[in-house]
């Protein structure tokens, strides 16, 4: 019961969510937008007090085992239980406020104060370190150690040359090429990616629906 | 001189639009109706849409196009409600009217003829890979080309086991509702089962809640089945945060404190995959990726010792297992590509040399 019962639901959502793709009545896709949206909204609120319960017993442990780098996990902790009092409690900006006095003076640490001038340049900062880490990965794929690395050093030499506006007054036919490059060989690859992309997905999905696929149930094998 | 005047009004006037015509807009969940007519040979500056209710006497304005369009979509009629419509020719002076068109009602259907090519398709690809099942089930040799990164596993994990250091799988960054995820889990299932039997440790830290759940699952059911429940700790899948930077900012931590042998990011990614995949290589790690993001891929490829493209990521917990009923499926998949492979070729010979128009036709 434990397996043939998601398996079933599995089996019926999945085929009506499939043959609704075809079916443009709104009666249909009112059930549909129902099983996407609020459904799944649903299962998402209950996974996240399973995820607040994994953050806080994996920081536990931690500090339980005084394991390497320990303090950090305090600050987790704080931070999670800090910034979830005021997401409650504390209102959402200055013009929408909570129970609690999240303003002191022109000092306000609301939710989404918080977020803007937190999160949002924290983030901002780890997104600026990809290009140095682009840098980097650029000289190790620009070595041409074998045929495939000389093909893409000189590919990348002409379309970064291609997009200097100079290039055009010395090398005029040089942006044309480039930009060959990029929309006959690149796309013909990419599209034969994507056509194998989506037959695994379909592959997968039907292998699922089916029930001959069966890891997503917690293993089980086929 | 009013004979005169006539006859320059009469040179002013624009000869009115013809042929309207209102219908049902086709293949939509209803209220909608296409009005289309013949414009004016005169210059105008526009066109106006009156619409009448069967029965009613008002004429109201529901639209305006330009001058050289000849058709409007009328959105919000009420279903099953007749309309009929007027357009008028918009001029500098007097507008021009033109008569109404045949009375009109807007339905929602039940099939989308528009899909019927994919739907054609779907049955096909359906029955290849059903086929292939069947015949695997049966007992039939299928070969399977090899995928040096799928090879590279076990040499992976024992690469751990023989360093005393962890494992690192990163199922990527999207939802359950994604193919790929569900892929990753299912290879996870796999990779689970090799670290149970060789007890090697194993951090599978999530971004999303409900993929937590599903891996922790898959994790425990795999060392169950390894014959190794005891050495499943509830501690090796955990949730970090939703937020794509703070996630990588987590992982490319895990990468430098644990200091893994093997990271496999396997999943879906987006603009982190460089940061996760540079961070693992500066580590030292041996790191298998595999994703179905196009734009990824590359970074992937270079930053990374073995890379599962596209498909290869789907063919992955198949070919892991060895489940012949799986590597049906693969050989399913195959056999639609060639498929596919020779519409593409067939379709170029006949658009090329022929003149057939085959996008039109499809």
């Amino acid at each position: 019961m434990k397996r043939q019962l998601p398996l079933l639901i599995v089996l019926v959502v999945g085929i009506f969510a499939s043959v609704a793709f075809f079916i443009p009545h709104p009666i249909v896709r009112s059930v549909d937008e129902v099983f996407r949206n609020d459904v799944l909204r649903i299962i998402a609120a209950f996974s996240l007090v399973l995820g607040v319960g994994s953050i806080l017993r994996h920081h536990f442990i931690k500090i339980k085992r005084k394991a390497e780098h320990w303090p950090f996990s305090y600050i987790t902790l704080v931070a999670l239980f800090v910034s979830a009092v005021i997401g409650l409690f504390g209102g959402i900006d200055p013009s929408r406020p909570g129970i609690l006095p999240t303003q002191v003076g022109g000092f306000s640490f609301h939710i989404q104060t918080l977020f803007s001038n937190m999160m949002v340049p924290l983030a901002a900062t780890m997104f600026a370190l990809l290009a140095f880490f682009m840098a980097s990965a650029a000289y190790r794929a620009f070595r041409a150690r074998n045929f495939e690395a000389t093909l893409l050093l000189v590919a990348a030499f002409i379309l970064m040359l291609g997009a200097v506006p100079l290039t055009r007054i010395i090398i005029p036919p040089l942006p044309d090429f480039a930009e060959w490059i990029l929309a006959v060989p690149n796309t013909a690859a990419k599209r034969g990616i994507q056509f194998g992309v989506s037959l695994g997905m379909f592959a997968t999905s039907l292998k699922i629906l089916l029930g001959i696929e069966r890891g997503w149930l917690g293993g089980g094998g086929s | 001189m009013l004979t005169g005047l006539l006859a320059a009004l009469a040179l002013l006037a624009v000869t009115p639009p013809a042929g309207v015509s209102a219908t049902d807009r086709p293949n939509d969940g209803g209220r909608a109706v296409i009005v289309t007519w013949t414009c004016s040979p005169d210059p105008v500056t526009g066109y106006r849409i009156l619409r009448q209710p069967e029965g009613g006497e008002a004429w109201d304005t529901v639209g305006f196009t330009g001058p050289r369009l000849a058709r409007f979509v009328d959105e919000g009629t009420p279903d099953g409600v007749s309309h009929r419509y007027r357009v008028l020719a918009l001029t500098e002076g007097e507008p021009a009217e033109s008569g109404p068109s045949g009375y009109a009602a807007s339905r929602p259907q039940w099939f989308n003829t528009d899909y019927i090519p994919a739907l054609i398709f779907t049955f096909i690809f359906a029955f290849f890979i059903l086929y292939f099942v069947r015949q695997a089930r049966r007992g039939a040799k299928l070969f399977i080309r090899r995928i040096a990164g799928l090879d590279a596993v076990e040499e992976a994990i024992g690469r751990a086991t023989e360093m005393g250091r962890p494992i690192l799988y990163v199922p990527g960054l999207s939802s359950i509702d994604d193919v790929a995820t569900i892929a990753s889990i299912n290879i996870l299932g796999e990779v689970a089962k090799r670290t149970a039997k060789f007890g090697t440790p194993l951090i599978v830290p999530n971004r999303d809640p409900i993929v937590y759940t599903v891996a922790r699952e898959t994790v425990k059911q795999s060392y169950t089945e390894a014959g190794r429940p005891d050495a499943f700790s509830q501690d090796m899948v955990f949730y970090v945060a939703d937020q794509q930077f703070a996630y990588a900012a987590a992982v490319d931590g895990i990468m430098t404190r644990e200091k893994p042998a093997t990271n496999f990011l396997i999943g879906m990614f987006w603009a982190e995959s460089l940061i996760l995949a540079e961070t693992g290589a500066t580590s030292g790690a041996v790191q298998i990726a595999g994703t179905d993001a196009i734009s990824q891929l590359p970074f992937f490829i270079t930053a990374c010792d073995y890379t599962l493209i596209g498909e290869e990521l789907y063919a992955a917990s198949a070919y892991l297992s060895r489940e012949p009923v799986l590597l049906g499926a693969i050989k399913g998949q195959d056999y639609s590509k060639a498929l596919i492979l020779g519409l593409i070729i067939v379709g170029t010979l006949l658009a090329v040399a022929f003149g057939v128009p085959v996008i039109d036709l499809l």
